[in-house]
């Protein structure tokens, strides 16, 4: 078989061979998740770890996401004579999209590093191997915690994300042109449901297991020393970005249907 | 399809049978692509007993170990633990095996973001919860003065040497008082007295608990101190396994040339 025919199928094999070991793993995190005892010392620590160490960085990337979407939704709607629709614009890009995906792409870039990286090195230096030893359940204590501790935060970060953007977005707009927060809210809520909030803001519950499933899969099937470490941080992060891209894409649309 | 194991038999169980031993491995085989590591290899060690396994670097002596502890898996072969056979079995009944060994790794695999104290309270907090903060605080500080360890309780791993860390590695393989305790490789690279020192420590630990032991080791001299048989491996398979005298006096070539360069 010529070679590079015989090298797409050995890449196509290995694309699937990945996607296998990630199912094989995913049903070992599913089976530790359900059965006692459970890890709630350590889950604690993850939702301060994920939570409350990202905050920040989600809090200033998400007052970022504002006062640009403030600064070029005025212009492009001034265009089109339609700057009244400014604030109502800046919150629904920010609570609909913008919010939910930033905060999903910053915790994947710091959280699915950092997890990757860990893990990859407890796992190059036997630490894993020394838990299995000691009797217990490494999916429980290591994958387990570390992924509810994404699906509980990425909300409550994304609500921090999605404040910040509100508030930086009236800010910025209220420095180009004097309008008080009360005229800015009443103007972007009218004729809005929790509909337009709850959905694209439990959405990143979703972002949060791929983050947690990713990182530690990655990090805990690493192999070959420093070098694997730092492939696995990498992997992480891209893997885990890739995935909560594409799924943001599905989320949309089942969004849309179920929740018109 | 996963063996349900309905009922793990204690030493106290096995040794009411006494023809079970603590650890039984036979015919085991592994390879790594086309490396054969083991060829059939049978051991049988009893309660009380210490089996030292020796032979030249990359034999399979580590493999071994993490086969019997279930860490790896043989492609042939069986392995039984007080008469129960860990192949097939899942996480969870391999865990309830597990809770009667103790293991001490090559390169200590401390948890390095927990300190000395908090690395041997490990099993403790998951396997004596029955035990308060304190009783089990009191059982860490009594095994790591066993070990010589009790001034170092705050540092990390980090900040003490690699023959400390070995001796906070042997501390947790023993702190839930096991049955049986494998040990890999427990004075590589320290210096004579440290090793001589780690040697004396695991006879001691021995005489007092009665554990059924393997020691891997290449140090011919730790493995007479502290092991009653010997067993060599070479080309994955046992040379020879009897005691020191039963070596010295064998006429096979490869154990000749252990002995000599040892």
């Amino acid at each position: 078989m010529p070679s590079a025919l015989s090298a797409g199928f050995g890449r196509i094999y290995s694309f699937l061979e990945w996607f296998g070991d990630l199912a094989i793993f995913s049903w070992q995190v599913a089976r530790a998740a359900v059965t006692p005892p459970f890890e709630f010392r350590e889950l604690f620590r993850q939702l301060d770890e994920i939570g409350s160490m990202s905050l920040p960085l989600v809090a200033a990337a998400g007052a970022a996401i504002g006062a640009v979407l403030s600064l070029e939704a005025r212009y492009s709607l001034t265009r089109f004579g339609a700057k009244s629709m400014l604030p109502a614009a800046i919150v629904y890009s920010v609570i609909h999209e913008t919010g939910p995906i930033i905060t999903g792409l910053i915790v994947s870039g710091r959280v699915g590093a950092g997890i990757g990286a860990e893990l990859a090195s407890m796992k190059v230096t036997e630490q894993i191997d020394a838990i299995e030893a000691s009797a217990v359940n490494p999916y429980k204590l290591l994958a387990v915690t570390r992924i509810l501790a994404c699906i509980l935060m990425l909300p409550l970060l994304t609500l921090a994300a999605d404040f910040c953007g509100v508030l930086v977005g009236w800010i910025t707009q209220a420095l180009a042109e004097p309008l008080s927060l009360q005229q800015f809210i009443n103007s972007a809520f009218k004729g809005s449901n929790l509909n337009d909030f709850l959905p694209p803001t439990f959405k990143t519950a979703v972002f949060g297991l791929i983050i947690g499933l990713v990182s530690c899969f990655q990090g805990m099937r690493t192999q070959g020393g420093a070098a694997g470490v730092g492939r696995a941080a990498t992997s992480s992060v891209v893997l885990s970005s890739l995935f909560v891209i594409l799924a943001d894409v599905v989320l949309v649309k089942f969004i849309i249907i179920f929740f018109p | 399809m996963a063996t349900i194991c309905t009922v793990t038999p204690t030493r106290e169980e096995a040794e009411r049978d006494g023809n079970v031993p603590a650890i039984s491995v036979v015919d085991l085989h592994k390879s790594f692509g086309e490396q054969k590591v083991l060829n059939g290899i049978n051991l049988s060690i009893r309660r009380g007993e210490t089996l030292a396994v020796l032979g030249r670097s990359g034999t399979g002596k580590s493999v071994l170990l993490r086969i019997i502890i279930g860490l790896q898996k043989p492609d042939s072969g069986t392995v039984r633990i007080h008469g129960q056979d860990i192949e097939g079995l899942d996480l969870d009944h391999l865990s309830a095996i597990r809770m009667k060994m103790g293991f001490s790794f090559q390169h200590s695999a401390l948890y390095d973001s927990l300190t000395v104290e908090q690395n041997v309270m490990f099993p403790l907090q998951h396997h004596s919860k029955e035990l308060s903060k304190s009783m089990q605080r009191d059982r860490v500080r009594r095994v790591l003065a066993e070990v010589g360890m009790e001034g170092h309780l705050e540092k990390m791993p980090s900040d003490i040497s690699g023959g400390m860390q070995k001796r906070v590695g042997l501390a947790r393989a023993l702190v839930l008082n096991p049955d049986i305790l494998l040990l890999d490789e427990p004075t590589a690279g320290l210096d004579p007295i440290s090793s001589a020192e780690i040697d004396d420590l695991i006879l001691k630990l021995q005489t007092e608990h009665q554990m059924a032991s393997i020691v891997v080791t290449h140090d011919l001299y730790s493995a007479k101190t502290i092991a009653g048989k010997l067993a060599l491996i070479d080309k994955g398979s046992v040379v020879i396994e009897g005691t020191f005298a039963e070596l010295q006096g064998s006429d096979n070539d490869f154990v000749r040339q252990f002995l000599k360069h040892s």
